[in-house]
């Protein structure tokens, strides 16, 4: 029996990792990509090219000269190849037309059949009824945004951040870094130097968005790297649920995807924010894949404001990434839900940080981590409780489970209380698939592959359950294609 | 004084410390001073030393005793065990002097125990196979500082298939006219089948500021059993810094408990690796503390070899303005399947003042084991005080019995009665009194 187990295990592993990456094709379209190399020309000529007002260059300068100093962080648990930042071209745009002056309207129809053949529909008549609205980018261009109409209707801005800063430059200028400064960290300061578009969401007071919102990131040129910048403001008691999904070409090269995320919930407003993180996580002998490297962080300024990540990690060679909440309101509430699966030699390195601030703020912390092959995943935590944070409460369950003998699973949680009213609770396992419960479904008729992947699908249930329905299929799919595919 | 002063130190009165030491421990120091000058105290960067900034303890001018001035402390007037139903042997250090007392029964035949420099001068082959040879130096802390200054300490060698009933304990005195750093080393070594229990009980003098630097090193061979209870009795004027390690050879079995109930501030590394398959490790720590006091435990579990199971447990009751940190890790190398591994680190915080940082960490590179860890930070639950005061339990004394649950949980784990019964004795006393002097000696008061 055991050895069986051992052999269909192998098999799965094997399986597993030989599964193809279904988003690997690249599009050939005409892209204007800047050269190669980061300096301060580099940053002004990012800056003209977007027409960018002068606080913005400022800011960009700030940043870039304070990144200058800094050293390439190292205390992640991970094996990061040194990073040639002057071999990147940080500017990649494909909606540049070889000839004739640029329209919104005319996208290239290589583009639309890009984002069809991802399944992401950018023709409104083709959503379906009461769908979602899409921000679709690619590479440093945000290629169109969907029902931008419909939303505008209700007092909703969802677009281009490149297009906030020149039709709302007052919210930008009052919400942009005022989560993520600048100096927060190395991969923040170089994206706060080096930005491009993402997607800029602005809820207005009491509204609640009424379909989804979603970006969808795309690479697709050679030899640059994404550095998007997403901003999300819901005002008092507006709700909105933010999706992201994220895809890029096979390739032998390591891209950079150096993002940040910031969100700003006032009084009583929810937000919640998926991820289904798919970017190419390089083959099976560790050749090419996405370096993700992602700064995101969620300020609660408001009373009773609520704040919700939830995220689906197979994809990129190298994640390094910690969804956080700052508890600052009172009574704010935030959530992290994660399921990381990492294959061949994938490393991952994430987690939350839930920094409570304000009194009677909760949060929930719920983790699950999936290695296979010669992979290292990861969950690094911190749970902070200040002096005034009375009545904190926290909940934390990391679990990891391991297929395969060469793969690694770590638990680095870090809890910090200076208030002796705080409740923290911090719960960590780390195991194989049980063999009484594969015995079990054996038992029932249900062959070797199909128990494990029934298993692992359980397993990451807690989380699944959490996304929209539209990305829980994503996601579910993602899981249990790598995992039951291997029969007949 | 910076750590280049220590450097400096040691080179100016290197033949003062050898002539002091034997050949055996001055065979140690030229790689030790290497490392030390390599690795340093640790900054405020190292991940292990987070909260605790242990050089700071080392700034200030402390006085070393060098030239082994005996010390004029008499142990059997300054200390009194008034525990009953505990028969010991009892040995004493004064600082880092062991102290000879006549008429000392042997235990059993063929076992050393005693004073570490007399044992490493009269069989040097023995203690120069042991000494330093789980010791790891090669990284920021204070083993290599103290295998530079060491010039005496204990030593306990427990031939193959001895068993010695009765428990060894070493009280160890830190008094003197000056401040002073002292650098004392244990050595305790169990050959296969061996079995020992280990009471090192550390007292000190409020008097003056002290400052231990302490390295004990326990090599325990296949299918032997240690079992070494580390009780710290000092006083707020106290400092201390000790590093344990613990190699375990096959289907051997070590319970280790770390007691910290009257300190200033203290720091703890336990550091143990299964050398052989089918070991098992049971590491427990109780902090008490209030005041001032700081309590930082650190842990690391290296399971280098199948079918070992570790078992950790700590707890702390912080009041006043207290802190306590605990980080553990548990490494699973690759290939070491089958292993158990479970971490639990629970406190309760007094008071708002009274501040815990807890981190536990897994990293596992095998994939058949069960590891799991799991740590909380919490009050005193406020239903059950609520119940038992509707009982007409006041209020205090209600508080006085969760706390006493909740360290309750760490000592039923110790296996000898006697010595459980004497240590929920001293946990009672010390939950009672606040901060009340232990009753146990003479040094403190």
């Amino acid at each position: 029996m055991k050895d069986k187990t051992k052999e269909t295990d192998n098999i799965l592993v094997r399986e597993l990792s030989q599964e193809k990456y279904r988003y690997g094709f690249t599009t050939d379209v005409h892209t204007d990509i800047i050269d190669r190399g980061l300096d301060e020309d580099t940053v002004r000529l990012i800056s003209a090219r977007k027409g960018e007002p002068e606080w913005l260059l400022e800011f960009r300068l700030k940043a870039f000269r304070y990144w200058m100093g800094m050293p390439m962080p190292h205390w992640a648990h991970l094996d990061i190849p040194p990073i040639d930042y002057q071999n990147i071209s940080y500017y990649a745009d494909p909606t540049v037309k070889k000839q004739g002056p640029k329209s919104v309207e005319e996208i290239d129809p290589q583009v639309m059949k890009t984002f069809d053949k991802l399944g992401i529909p950018l023709e409104e008549r083709l959503a379906l009824s009461g769908g979602v609205a899409v921000d679709a980018v690619m590479d440093s261009v945000s290629v169109k945004t969907t029902f931008k109409q419909t939303l505008a209707e209700k007092g909703i801005i969802f677009c281009s951040i490149g297009e906030a800063v020149k039709n709302h430059p007052d919210l930008v200028r009052e919400y942009l870094g005022s989560v993520v400064n600048y100096r927060d960290n190395f991969f923040a300061a170089l994206n706060s130097a080096v930005f491009s578009d993402g997607s800029f969401v602005y809820i207005p007071k009491g509204v609640r968005c009424p379909m989804e919102l979603s970006t969808y990131f795309r690479i697709n040129a050679q030899g640059t790297g994404q550095f998007e910048r997403t901003l999300i403001v819901a005002d008092d008691d507006s709700y909105v649920s933010y999706l992201e999904g994220c895809t890029a070409p096979m390739r032998d090269e390591n891209q950079l995807h150096a993002a940040i995320v910031e969100i700003v919930v006032l009084d009583r407003a929810q937000v919640k924010y998926s991820t289904v993180q798919n970017w190419y996580p390089g083959d099976e002998n560790g050749r090419g894949g996405v370096y993700n490297f992602v700064t995101k962080r969620g300020l609660l300024r408001g009373v009773d404001s609520r704040l919700s990540w939830t995220q689906v990690e197979t994809g990129s060679a190298i994640t390094w990434k910690y969804p956080s909440c700052v508890l600052q309101g009172d009574g704010s509430q935030g959530e992290f839900y994660s399921v990381a699966l990492t294959n061949n030699w994938q490393q991952a390195d994430t987690g939350t940080k839930m920094i409570h601030l304000g009194k009677n703020t909760k949060s929930t912390v719920i983790s699950k981590g999936i290695s296979a092959g010669h992979s290292q995943n990861s969950y690094r935590g911190l749970i902070k409780v200040g002096k005034e944070a009375t009545g904190a409460r926290n909940y934390s369950q990391c679990d990891s489970l391991l297929l395969g003998s060469q793969c690694g699973a770590h638990t680095f949680p870090y809890m910090d209380v200076k208030n002796e009213t705080a409740v923290v609770e911090h719960e960590a396992t780390t195991s194989k698939i049980s063999e009484d419960q594969l015995f079990y479904c054996n038992q029932r008729g249900i062959p070797m592959e199909q128990a494990i992947g029934l298993i692992v699908n359980g397993y990451a249930k807690d989380v699944l359950n959490r996304l929209p329905m539209e990305f829980a299929v994503e996601a579910q799919r993602l899981l249990s294609v790598s995992l039951e595919n291997t029969v007949g | 004084m910076s750590q280049s002063s220590y450097s400096e130190i040691f080179r100016e009165n290197r033949a003062l410390i050898d002539s002091g030491a034997s050949p055996v421990m001055n065979a140690l120091r030229d790689r030790a001073l290497a490392c030390f000058e390599k690795y340093g105290f640790p900054d405020a960067r190292c991940e292990e030393y987070l909260h605790t900034d242990i050089s700071q303890w080392f700034a200030p001018d402390w006085g070393m005793n060098l030239g082994r001035v005996k010390l004029p402390v008499n142990p059997s007037e300054a200390f009194r065990c008034n525990v009953p139903n505990l028969s010991t042997q009892m040995h004493f250090l004064a600082c880092d002097s062991y102290m000879k007392k006549d008429g000392q029964p042997t235990l059993v035949e063929g076992v050393t125990v005693g004073s570490l420099l007399e044992i490493s001068r009269s069989n040097p082959q023995l203690v120069g196979k042991y000494l330093g040879s789980v010791v790891e130096m090669e990284k920021p802390g204070i083993s290599a500082l103290n295998t530079m200054f060491m010039q005496d300490g204990f030593m306990v060698h427990v031939p193959r298939n001895v068993r010695i009933d009765k428990p060894v304990q070493l009280v160890s005195l830190m008094s003197g006219a000056v401040s002073m750093l002292s650098c004392r080393r244990i050595l305790v070594v169990l050959e296969q089948g061996a079995e020992l229990r280990l009471l090192l009980c550390d007292h000190s003098s409020a008097a003056r500021e002290c400052l231990s630097a302490m390295v004990v090193e326990c090599v325990v061979g296949d299918n032997a059993r240690l079992e070494l209870y580390d009780l710290e009795e000092t006083s707020q004027t106290n400092s201390r810094v000790c590093d344990f390690f613990v190699s375990q050879g096959r289907d051997s079995s070590v319970h280790a408990s770390v007691l910290t109930l009257h300190n200033g501030r203290t720091r703890n590394s336990f550091h143990s690796v299964f050398k052989g398959p089918g070991a098992s490790l049971e590491l427990d720590g109780i902090a008490i503390s209030d005041g001032n006091q700081h309590v930082d435990n650190y842990s690391f579990v290296d399971h280098a070899s199948t079918d070992c199971i570790s078992s950790e447990l700590f707890k702390y009751i912080l009041d006043d303005r207290s802190t306590g940190s605990f980080a553990g890790k548990v490494l699973v190398r690759e290939g070491s399947q089958r292993t158990v591994s479970a971490q639990t680190n629970r406190n309760i915080c007094l008071t708002r003042e009274s501040r815990m940082f807890t981190q536990p960490q897994l990293e596992i590179y095998a994939d058949d084991v069960k590891c799991s860890h799991g740590a909380t930070v919490g009050q005193l639950d406020e239903k059950a005080l609520f119940y038992m005061q509707q009982r007409g339990i006041p209020m205090k004394e209600a508080r006085m019995l969760l706390m006493l649950a909740f360290a309750g949980e760490v000592l039923d784990r110790i296996p000898l009665d006697s010595l459980r019964s004497r240590l929920t004795g001293l946990v009672e006393l010390r939950l009672r009194h606040g901060q009340s002097r232990c009753e146990g000696c003479n040094v403190c008061k």
